[in-house]
């Protein structure tokens, strides 16, 4: 009896198999998750972002200036979508995180240069991330070299010989230090939350339907949206207990600056946690046991853990995965809170970065209320 | 209100279908006030999802009719208001204390004097004492017991009972009826279903349903003399062997074991007495003619079903 029975061990392998195909979901998760994440992540995620957007503020159109910012376009990471007039425009799409450049080229630029008295060019970048900028900035160290030297020509040769023509200042703005914690810890508060959030409401209804206390729940006069909202109550408590632990840990053991409002940052984590609850619970009326509405937490918490700026700088990324990662939580979610820590953002920079979570959370919701069950049918 | 004031269920040709399944076919149902209505018919036969067409879990494909006056299509959520559903299986939260479970369900039916109604529904049902308990530590009369106290807790005009008792001590089910029968004298209307028929002889109407038709209705004396059976009681030595050989018998219809007893039992009368006196005379049998009994009655009705599904 000791021994190990053949026919037995077949026995289960084959009441697995069997039992796995009747599972479509799982099933289709099986060929799913690999195919469409490796696609989708494999031609999304460049660790190495070009064309970054950056705004040229010039008070020198002379042809070095025109030279120098054709030579950063040339570079590949440079590209220059604003021009601006004044400082305080510059400081506003920095803060905004329109743009990841503000390029100064002061007056007197030209004159300067061929006096050989080193103009001064200003680079300022949002270091917030600091692994977005860092290729662009060692790029830009080579270029003012090699970008004025068709036009320091003839009598202006010597120029081209010194030393260095132009003196690059670039100022790291928001992470002077470039240290990576400062990304990563905010960065990490929405990952953590978007992780358990859906899971713990995913598990809600399944939990409900697998012990059967469904069927009492249905006959009861009991709406949709009282059980939606309701089962959600209890865990957006849990989201701001996590957040504040998170915080804590950040502040004191991380020291991350809290530049920004503490009231305003709540506010936008809470935002937050309801949207990803709304996912949670929705998943939740779509899977028919907690293993389905577990696999489709994750399949929803990969693309946000990568195509959110998370994990890899959002610039890098092509278009369409973009557009895909402007469609999720997360991704506003690390803008607003990088902006409120770091950058000291206050409700106006905040905006534009709350109503993609709102719409989101809308849209959710509607299909949630959409898709609940009032029978058993 | 619509329809016979005095019908709290009054349904006609309901119809529900799972995929190719037809599990209930034109269902006409009447249960009056006061009525302890007993479904009976064999597992699968489509009594479960009877019962939740009139409580509004399931949407029938077609028919129409009223429960409690209010329409059971297109006004379901006042059914659930007041009407009281008893799952099959044991659907309050197991991790949940009993105290805990009742105020969920008062607080879902919206009722103003919650604690008091709790507490005094907890006296009433034997359950206080217990009221801290888990409801998943509870044995599986507590559990009925509890359930009931639930459906009930909302003072509900109507009581659909899912197979209240499967799985209860003899003791608890004669408790359960006796509260059943309390219930019924108050006006309360009970639509249970059941495989025990010694609870079916406690219903004042019942229903037989089979592979979603419904086969006869009435009375249980009404039921069983609508058949038109006639049963000998036999018994003697080899009972097993016996029942093979009566089986042959011209006039059997069914043989049934009961004990030392068996229930033979046919629907041409003539030509079962002949064979049963045959038998007495030639064999050492005590052979007695007999009432059909419900048991009776229902194993032939099952046995004669058309079935559907070949």
């Amino acid at each position: 009896m000791k021994r190990f029975s053949w026919s037995r061990f077949w026995g289960i392998a084959m009441k697995e198999f069997t039992q796995m195909r009747r599972d479509r979901l799982t099933f289709g998760m099986i060929v799913g998750i690999p195919v469409i994440q490796l696609i989708l992540f494999g031609f999304a995620i460049n660790s190495d972002p070009k064309h970054l957007p950056t705004a040229l503020l010039s008070a020198d159109n002379s042809q070095f200036a025109r030279s120098i910012v054709s030579g950063l376009e040339n570079s590949g990471y440079f590209h220059i979508v604003e021009h601006i007039a004044a400082q305080s425009e510059a400081e506003q799409l920095l803060a905004e995180g329109e743009v990841q450049f503000v390029v100064t080229i002061p007056e007197n630029f030209s004159r300067k240069l061929l006096r050989g008295e080193r103009p001064v060019l200003l680079l300022e970048a949002d270091a917030s991330d600091p692994a977005a900028t860092s290729n662009a900035l060692s790029a830009l160290a080579v270029l003012s070299k090699t970008v004025l030297m068709r036009d320091l020509r003839g009598s202006l040769q010597q120029l081209a010989g010194a030393p260095d023509p132009i003196d690059i200042r670039i100022h790291r703005r928001y992470n002077p230090e470039g240290i990576t914690q400062y990304n990563i810890v905010p960065g990490l508060t929405g990952v953590i939350l978007t992780m358990t959030m859906i899971l713990m409401t995913g598990l809600a209804m399944t939990r409900e339907r697998e012990r059967g206390t469904m069927e009492s729940l249905l006959a009861t006069p009991a709406r949709p949206i009282e059980v939606m909202t309701g089962k959600i109550i209890p865990y957006i408590m849990v989201g701001l207990i996590q957040i504040t632990i998170i915080l804590l840990l950040a502040r004191f053991l991380f020291e991350v600056p809290l530049l920004g409002n503490v009231f305003l940052l709540y506010g936008g984590v809470l935002l937050f946690i309801a949207a990803n609850l709304m996912l949670g619970i929705t998943f939740s009326t779509l899977a028919r046991n907690q293993l389905q509405a577990m696999q489709m937490t994750f399949f929803f918490f990969l693309p946000s853990i990568l195509l959110s700026g998370f994990m890899f700088p959002f610039r890098g990324m092509p278009r369409w995965a973009q557009a895909i990662g402007e469609a999720l939580p997360l991704t506003h979610f690390l803008r607003m809170v990088r902006g409120i820590l770091l950058k000291g953002n206050g409700l106006v920079e905040m905006l534009p970065h709350v109503w993609p979570i709102g719409l989101f959370m809308l849209a959710v919701l509607l299909l949630a209320l959409k898709l609940y069950r009032e029978t058993l049918d | 209100m619509t329809g016979n004031a005095d019908l709290l269920i009054d349904v006609h040709g309901l119809n529900k279908s799972f995929g190719a399944k037809h599990v209930v076919r034109d269902l006409s149902l009447q249960v009056k006030r006061g009525e302890i209505y007993g479904f009976l018919g064999p597992n699968g036969s489509g009594k479960t999802t009877s019962i939740r067409m009139l409580c509004g879990l399931l949407r029938p494909d077609s028919g129409s009719g009223t429960c409690l006056g209010y329409d059971v299509i297109t006004q379901t959520l006042e059914i659930k208001h007041h009407a009281g559903y008893m799952t099959q299986r044991f659907s309050l939260y197991e991790d949940l204390s009993i105290r805990e479970n009742m105020d969920f369900v008062a607080r879902m039916y919206g009722m103003k004097n919650r604690r008091a109604a709790v507490e005094a529904s907890l006296e009433k049902l034997g359950l206080a004492e217990r009221r801290d308990q888990l409801a998943g530590t509870l044995s599986g009369g507590w559990k009925q017991r509890l359930a009931l106290a639930a459906c009930m807790l909302h003072e509900p005009k109507l009581l659909l009972l899912d197979e209240p008792t499967a799985g209860v001590d003899p003791k608890a089910r004669r408790d359960f009826w006796e509260e059943l029968h309390a219930l019924a004298a108050s006006g309360i209307s009970v639509l249970v279903s059941t495989h025990y028929m010694d609870e079916a002889e406690r219903c004042h109407q019942l229903a037989y349903i089979s592979y979603g038709t419904l086969l006869t209705r009435g009375t249980a004396h009404e039921v069983v003399a609508k058949q038109h059976l006639v049963t000998y009681l036999v018994s003697g030595a080899d009972l097993y062997a016996l029942a093979a050989h009566l089986k042959t018998l011209p006039g059997v219809k069914q043989v049934v074991v009961f004990g030392a007893t068996l229930h033979v039992t046919g629907e041409d009368a003539a030509r079962l007495n002949e064979s049963m006196a045959a038998l007495q005379k030639n064999g050492d049998y005590r052979v007695s003619l007999a009432e059909p009994s419900l048991e009776d009655v229902f194993i032939h009705l099952m046995d004669h079903a058309a079935e559907p599904f070949t």
